[in-house]
């Protein structure tokens, strides 16, 4: 059973291999070829969490090796496969949410006359990303993690011939790559302290590490966590992600890639648990992150940026409970599953509007919609009580649980984490009433598009109605499911171990807190975008608001310190190449060789002279052995 | 001793290929032109075949250097014509004999004679002299791959100039704005340096045999030029060099190969010529002739002067580091696609020269395989922008845009090229960058780490590139581009493959170089840093149980 696992990689890579290689004569049908190889891994998946299911707890993890990669010395680098709990749930998630959003880019993108190389681009996304979670070392997850980076970077910029979008794509490889950095670092100090970079053996060894190394591979870890996840201070490049094509944002910018660095930080358990001052960083990137995605959230009128930033916010959640180290791993997982069908589904949702609004995304000319599209006004509002943590579905049984885990963190740190998310908690009710009712309640304010057609909203077709279905069901059942009898705790406890803390308060107190948090953010947002009608300009707004409108000046600090200084730099440099380095040369040649006439001269004639000088080096050499010979 | 000559034929058959082709009557019809290029064509794929035997009968593991060749040439003078191959000679070898005939056929018209006013072209042999040319340079860079006699290395490393400078300054690019006298500016340049360079190494050469004259070396005593008979007497202690003559034979053979590789800051010469320079012709500067720097820095510099190598490898290191971030930052700044090219390549053999004197395993096999890596990845960035440069006639990043939409597929192998250039994890050039990293950060941390920047920039230089040229509305002057067609994607094809192959099994390679830099390592009498907690053999008795493997 274990040689199935390289099959849940090797499906969709094959499918985008002929799906890119195939040539037009695929264009007719290649979308369903991308959908089959999609989901035939996906029942590779279900196969083998099955057989999983049917051994015992020791049993379970299973490995594959398939070939010796790089060995060079005491660098072994191999390709070897690990299926565990964890990576399992993982592949679930992957194939299963990436099967159905393949089926709804089979209508989303049926006009698009390059709908074949977007099924390669996805196929090369699902490949890529099951390598992340399946590779059992950290260097053939680098090749997974890049590999999601690329296809992230291809699906960004789609429709490259908006320099928008082009733009955008270059923004997430580059932000990404400075994350790449730390994973790069991480690895070199495992190999330089362990001598292998291979999950069992660093985990196994960890404790024999001294605390300082610790702290500097979880740090560095953090920091390619921080790029794929857009965490804080890497966080820039999502917003503009969404230049992509929804599928994209919902598949690889909500659901899965941009949840990679919770899987690193909870793989890395072993190290994190031992290096208690990176565990801090990680608690505070991801609650700095929660409130800013937050409020980021509150003040876009782009309704995927909405998401976006409520994505942002969502996996600062996650990444705070895995900072939490036993007490929050399983939490952090669980969300991430539920956050997966839930922000899909949102943005599916989102798609779909977009789709019977002629591509309009600005939610100010959006209004009552909930009568022309009652399906997605059902799906979607299920997805928003999911992710407002509605009692009794998802959001609610995952996301009540890091609150409470960031309390029993205990001491001042789980107050200050607790209130964080409960501030969180509070402001998602906000942002996404506000969404809700500016898309699907009031006025109609809808307006032409640039080439002056009335949008005439409609339901989309089934290839789309059917994952948005199915996704919603996720958001309401999956939460009571994986909380039923602790089964997903249970599940996962054997690889991130788990610990019930001591809260300070009562589970029922913080569902209690959380739930007034959350009336109180839908009661506010009701107050100001339903009881009174929205603008169709936005009004100026306060200091915060515009502030959060421009991402909070994130782009405009990069801006001014990055980019502008870096091209001064590279201005400089190059000025100082020619005219510096350069000049010095021209300078001694022209100073031996007289005036630039002469020098050209000299140039006319060089081939002569250099054959003379060669000769001279060997009469030198002649003279020189003979000399030696002679003493 | 093999009893064929296999090294000197496969030398030999590209120096007599191009004394051929340029003897061939000159062309009077496009015909006849065609003919005039598929005979050298043909020779350099008959090369290949041979230096494919050259690894298929090569043994790693085996002695240091096969099929070795020994005649003695000036033997009053100890100068021998020697020649025996390594494994990292071996794959260089290989490397040459691939990127020939890529680069022959991506040329084929690059050298045709242009119509005249009257309409008819002058009858000349430029054409022929152009792959000739390119015959004489493989035909020399092999043989500095073979020779084992440090002479007669010096002999090959100088010749290989004259065609060289042929190439650039012979023939330029046909592309808006080029200028005849920015171009051989370009030649001369590379010349100079390159000659200044070889001079000082001519230098050293000599000082080594006096050195081995005065203390008996050789088989009359009378001194030798021959690389194993110098290195086993510093071994066996026969032969000591002063510290202060090993520093100053060190620094003369460094100077020369510091100049070729580049390695900051003698680099300028390298933008000049690989701009003014045919696509076909840079490659050739950067993806083979330069490796012979960087290939004469393990075999020379390290054999013969191991202490010397490791009290001035910090400071090349430094010197390299400076070049991996300066050469990027440069390429960012660059207007000219060939310039950002050549700067890009400034930065990589920064790369190399920082793996060669890391002095770990990782950092001198990943240099290695660097410089394999280096020349298929930029022969394919470089050829597929020439593509994209003869449908237009611009160097200039700035007239482009939109071009994915009109040539998708010249579109698509230049971003596979480009993605090989920043060194994407599945291709090959990640798996030599990441070792050079590594095995650099096992001895000097900060310099490792600080060079990971390089990977950031490199993603900046390569994205922008193909964002202004590929990307966006499509410019009026590109609408009318046509696709790849049967020639070129020839020439692409096998070196997308090779980088792909070699990214996911790079295997085969490293087993032939690892024996080398094994040697290489006991010269300079280092071992690798052992790791500060390894672990434990019950460790990975444990993990293995599970299956894990290391």
């Amino acid at each position: 059973m274990d040689n199935l696992i390289p099959v849940l990689v090797g499906l969709p890579l094959a499918g985008a291999a002929v799906l890119l290689l195939g040539g037009r004569r695929l264009d007719r049908f290649g979308h369903w070829l991308g959908v089959l190889a999609s989901t035939a891994s996906f029942g590779v998946g279900l196969v083998l969490f099955f057989d999983m299911l049917s051994r015992s707890t020791a049993q379970r993890p299973a490995f594959e090796h398939l070939f010796t990669w790089v060995p060079v010395a005491g660098f072994q680098a191999q390709v070897g496969f690990q299926l565990d709990q964890l990576s399992v749930v993982f592949v679930l998630l992957i194939t299963g949410v990436g099967s159905l959003i393949h089926l709804y880019s089979v209508g989303y993108m049926a006009h698009d006359e390059r709908r074949r190389r977007f099924f390669g681009y996805l196929n090369l996304f699902l490949a890529a990303m099951l390598l992340l979670v399946l590779a059992d070392n950290y260097l053939l997850l680098y090749v997974g993690w890049e590999g999601v980076g690329l296809a992230s970077y291809l699906l960004i910029g789609f429709w490259q011939h908006k320099p928008s979008a082009a733009t955008a794509a270059k923004k997430a490889f580059l932000v990404n790559r400075v994350g790449d950095i730390g994973l790069s670092v991480a690895i070199m100090l495992m190999f330089s302290t362990f001598g292998t970079f291979a999950f069992g053996p660093v985990f196994g060894a960890a404790h024999t590490a001294s605390q300082g190394t610790l702290t500097g591979i979880g740090l560095m870890l953090l920091l390619a966590a921080c790029g794929k996840s857009a965490q804080v201070p890497l966080q820039s490049w999502l917003g503009d992600a969404m230049e992509g094509p929804t599928p994209v944002s919902a598949l690889i910018h909500a659901a899965t890639m941009v949840t990679a660095g919770v899987y690193l930080i909870t793989r890395s358990s072993a190290v994190f648990n031992l290096a208690p001052t990176a565990q801090l960083a990680t608690v505070c990137v991801g609650a700095v992150t929660l409130l800013f995605g937050a409020i980021v959230g509150c003040a876009k009128d782009d309704i995927k940026k909405a998401l976006a930033g409520s994505t942002m916010s969502q996996i600062g959640y996650m990444v705070m409970a895995a900072g939490l180290g036993p007490i929050g791993y399983v939490f952090a997982i669980m969300h991430l599953v539920t956050h997966g069908f839930f922000k899909a589904g949102l943005f599916l949702g989102a798609g779909s509007v977009m789709h019977g609004m002629n591509d309009e995304v600005d939610m100010r000319r959006y209004g009552g919609l909930r009568k022309h599209m009652p399906l997605t006004f059902v799906t979607f509002g299920l997805g928003y009580l999911a992710i407002i943590g509605f009692p009794g579905l998802s959001g609610y049984f995952s996301k009540d649980k890091i609150i409470e885990a960031a309390f029993a963190h205990g001491g001042t740190e789980g107050w200050i984490l607790g209130t964080a998310a409960l501030v969180g908690a509070a402001v998602t009710a906000f942002y996404m009433t506000r969404v809700m009712l500016m898309t699907f309640f009031g006025e109609k304010r809808w307006q032409p598009d640039a080439e002056g057609h009335e949008p005439h909203p409609h339901e989309s077709p089934s290839t789309m109605g059917i994952p948005m279905v199915v996704l919603a069901v996720g958001s309401v059942g999956a939460g009571a499911l994986f909380a039923w009898n602790s089964s997903f705790v249970k599940w996962l406890t054997p690889v991130t171990g788990h610990d019930e803390g001591h809260s300070p308060l009562s589970s029922w107190t913080v569902s209690g807190i959380t739930f007034a948090v959350i009336a109180l953010g839908v009661l506010v947002a009701w107050t100001m975008y339903g009881r009174q009608p929205v603008q169709a300009t936005p009004p100026v707004g306060s200091l915060l608001t515009r502030a959060a409108r421009r991402d909070l000046l994130q782009d405009d600090f990069n801006h001014v310190v990055l980019v502008g200084g870096g091209q001064h730099l590279t201005r400089f440099l190059v000025y100082l190449d020619a005219k510096g380095f350069d000049g010095v040369v021209n300078g001694i040649a022209a100073a031996v060789g007289g005036t630039s006439g002469r020098m050209r001269k000299l140039q006319n004639g060089y081939v002569r002279s250099y054959a003379l000088s060669m000769f001279g080096g060997a009469l030198v050499l002649v003279a020189t052995t003979l000399l030696m010979r002679a003493v | 001793m093999s009893s064929f000559p296999l090294l000197t034929v496969a030398a030999a058959l590209p120096a007599v290929g191009a004394v051929l082709t340029a003897a061939l009557p000159a062309a009077t019809s496009a015909k006849r032109r065609d003919i005039n290029k598929t005979l050298p064509l043909g020779i350099s794929v008959l090369t290949l075949v041979l230096a494919a035997v050259v690894a298929i009968r090569f043994k790693p593991g085996g002695a240091r250097y096969q099929m070795t060749e020994h005649h003695s040439w000036i033997s009053d003078f100890g100068i021998g014509y020697s020649l025996g191959v390594d494994g990292i000679a071996v794959v260089l070898i290989l490397l040459t004999a691939v990127l020939v005939p890529v680069v022959m056929l991506a040329s084929w018209h690059d050298a045709d004679p242009v119509a005249n006013d009257a309409g008819t072209f002058e009858r000349n042999r430029r054409t022929q002299g152009f792959f000739a040319l390119i015959l004489a340079v493989e035909a020399m860079v092999v043989l500095s791959f073979e020779a084992t006699d440090v002479f007669l290395f010096y002999v090959f490393f100088e010749a290989m100039l004259i065609p060289m400078y042929f190439l650039i300054g012979g023939f330029g690019d046909r592309t808006v704005g080029e200028d005849a006298r920015q171009r051989s500016y370009a030649a001369v340049k590379f010349l100079l340096y390159n000659l200044l360079g070889g001079l000082i190494m001519l230098a050293a050469v000599i000082g080594l045999y006096v050195i081995t004259a005065k203390q008996g070396i050789g088989t009359d005593g009378h001194g030798t030029f021959d690389l194993s008979t110098i290195t086993q007497a510093l071994a066996s202690g026969k032969l000591h060099f002063s510290p202060v003559a090993e520093k100053a034979l060190f620094l003369g053979f460094m100077f020369a190969f510091a100049v070729k590789a580049p390695l900051w800051p003698l680099h300028t010469w390298l933008p000049n010529a690989m701009g003014e320079a045919t696509p076909g012709v840079a490659v050739l500067i950067t993806a083979v002739v330069d490796k012979v720097g960087t290939y004469a820095m393990l075999r020379f510099c390290l054999q013969l002067f191991p202490d010397a190598s490791k009290t001035f490898g910090p400071a090349i290191l430094v010197l390299s580091l400076i070049g991996i971030i300066y050469g990027a930052l440069l390429a960012v700044g660059q207007k000219d696609i060939k310039r950002l090219i050549a700067y890009a390549s400034i930065s990589h053999f920064g790369f190399i020269i920082m793996g060669i004197f890391a002095m770990t395993s990782q950092g001198q096999a990943g240099a290695t395989l660097y410089m394999v890596n280096h020349g298929i990845s930029t022969a394919a960035l470089l050829l597929v922008a020439g593509f994209l440069m003869s449908r237009r006639g611009s160097r200039l990043i700035a007239d482009y845009g939109g071009v994915q939409k009109v040539a998708p597929v010249l579109a698509g192998t230049f971003m596979i090229g480009g993605l090989a250039t920043l060194s994407l994890p599945g291709l090959a050039p990640f798996v030599s960058e990441f070792l050079v990293l590594v095995g650099t950060f096992t001895r000097y941390p900060a310099i490792g780490i600080v060079a990971t920047i390089g990977i950031v920039l490199a993603a900046l230089y390569v994205l922008v590139l193909y964002q202004r040229t590929m990307t966006g509305p499509v410019k009026p002057e590109v609408s009318g581009f046509r696709d790849l067609h049967a020639r070129e994607l020839v020439v692409v094809t096998p070196l997308i493959a090779l980088l792909l192959f070699l990214g996911v099994y790079p295997k085969p390679v490293s087993d032939i170089v690892n024996p080398a830099v094994r040697d290489t390592m006991s010269d300079v009498h280092r071992t690798d840093p052992a790791p500060a907690h390894p672990i434990t053999a019950a460790q990975v008795a444990a993990t293995n149980s599970q299956g894990g493997g290391q």
